[in-house]
């Protein structure tokens, strides 16, 4: 019979499909695991509604409950459950090893623009704070595009929500 | 059908199409990628909320007739030119916060818990349309602009939240005679262009196509 611990480990090798350095446990987008009679509840909250690789995630929940011989059900929880500060500390390592500059942790209220022009944000390269932000908006809904002045090398920032 | 989620919906879907004409015709590169990213993001409320109201969100999405849709004229608008594109966006994300404030406090958990989901991205397109504003705003054709478009945006909102909107607009409310024809519930015939657009790979497709 397989046990939540299992189910749990499974999903440590499912890899975001845009960022595939990180794993969805990694991502924190795994809200919950229950385990009865053979089968799998899952409860995952999405990252950003529009994000495309939703589907794909979902259906490799479902897959991997499968692949252990369980009957899941995995269930699309769409509230404000999920942010960036869900992320591990393992995920936000990976991210800054992959050269994205992990999310700033999420403070009271809805971000703003004088937070992303005049907080500090870290190259993920050369580790400088002299950034500055190229356009809120980058090649997924989650990230931003900064660029640092110390080594000259632009990067993607993953947003805060 | 909830009305308010229904037009909610319609809105971000339409705006979500509408942005997304400026993928590759934008200004500049940085704003291929800001309206395509903000156009996706749209369509991806659109469809959450689609989900809440019915089984098939595609269903609701496509295959109503064009008279059954909720959307403001605000944002069927063909906009050509960047300082109406702009205008619109700001606009439309100012009457949008108020909305989706409002949806944050609804006594539904999960339409409550969807609007504040919703909420933390808009977040961003919001400081993207005020970042544009404040670039644009000596500009006489952002000023004609939000002229024309003015009492479309104080149509998309019921009338109890157009004061809140005239507030943070730094405007006056449009006369009863600037509003005709602007207010949702009517359509402009821009949407059947649109609409005949977005439903084509639908109706082209067979019944039960699967992708």
């Amino acid at each position: 019979m397989v046990t939540v611990e299992q189910v749990w480990d499974a999903f440590g090798e499912i890899p975001d499909p845009e960022i595939p350095v990180v794993s969805l446990v990694d991502l924190g987008v795994i809200r919950s695991v229950d385990v009865e009679n053979g089968h799998v509840r899952v409860e995952f909250t999405p990252t950003f509604l529009g994000c495309p690789a939703l589907e794909v995630m979902k259906r490799a929940l479902e897959e991997k409950v499968a692949g252990l011989g369980a009957e899941p059900n995995v269930q699309v929880i769409q509230d404000d459950s999920w942010s960036t500060d869900k992320i591990t500390p393992a995920g936000r390592e990976k991210l800054r090893a992959a050269g994205f500059a992990p999310p700033a942790p999420r403070e009271a209220g809805a971000p703003t623009l004088v937070q992303l022009r005049v907080n500090v944000h870290r190259c993920p390269y050369c580790n400088s704070t002299a950034t500055k932000l190229e356009n809120i908006f980058g090649p997924t809904p989650c990230r931003s595009l900064r660029y640092c002045e110390s080594c000259r090398q632009p990067f993607e920032q993953f947003k805060t929500i | 059908m909830n009305e308010l989620l229904l037009g909610l919906a319609d809105d971000e879907l339409v705006i979500g199409w509408r942005d997304s004409e400026w993928t590759g015709i934008a200004p500049m590169l940085e704003e291929d990628v800001a309206f395509s990213s903000i156009a996706q993001n749209e369509i991806g409320h659109a469809r959450a909320v689609y989900e809440l109201l019915a089984e098939d969100a595609d269903a609701l999405a496509f295959d109503r007739p064009l008279d059954a849709y909720r959307c403001a004229p605000l944002v069927e608008l063909r906009l050509l030119d960047w300082a109406h594109a702009i205008a619109r966006r700001w606009l439309y994300e100012v009457a949008d916060e108020i909305r989706i404030a409002a949806l944050m406090e609804d006594d539904d958990a999960r339409v409550a818990g969807l609007a504040a989901k919703i909420n933390r991205e808009e977040a961003y397109h919001r400081m993207h349309a005020e970042m544009w504003r404040e670039r644009l705003a000596d500009t006489p054709q952002f000023r004609a602009a939000v002229e024309d478009l003015w009492p479309y945006a104080a149509g998309m909102l019921p009338a109890k939240q157009r004061e809140a909107l005239a507030a943070r607009a730094h405007r006056s409310l449009p006369s009863d005679k600037l509003l005709l024809g602007k207010e949702r519930g009517g359509h402009t015939e821009q949407l059947a262009e649109l609409w005949d657009e977005m439903t084509m790979v639908r109706h082209s497709a067979p019944a039960g196509a699967q992708w």
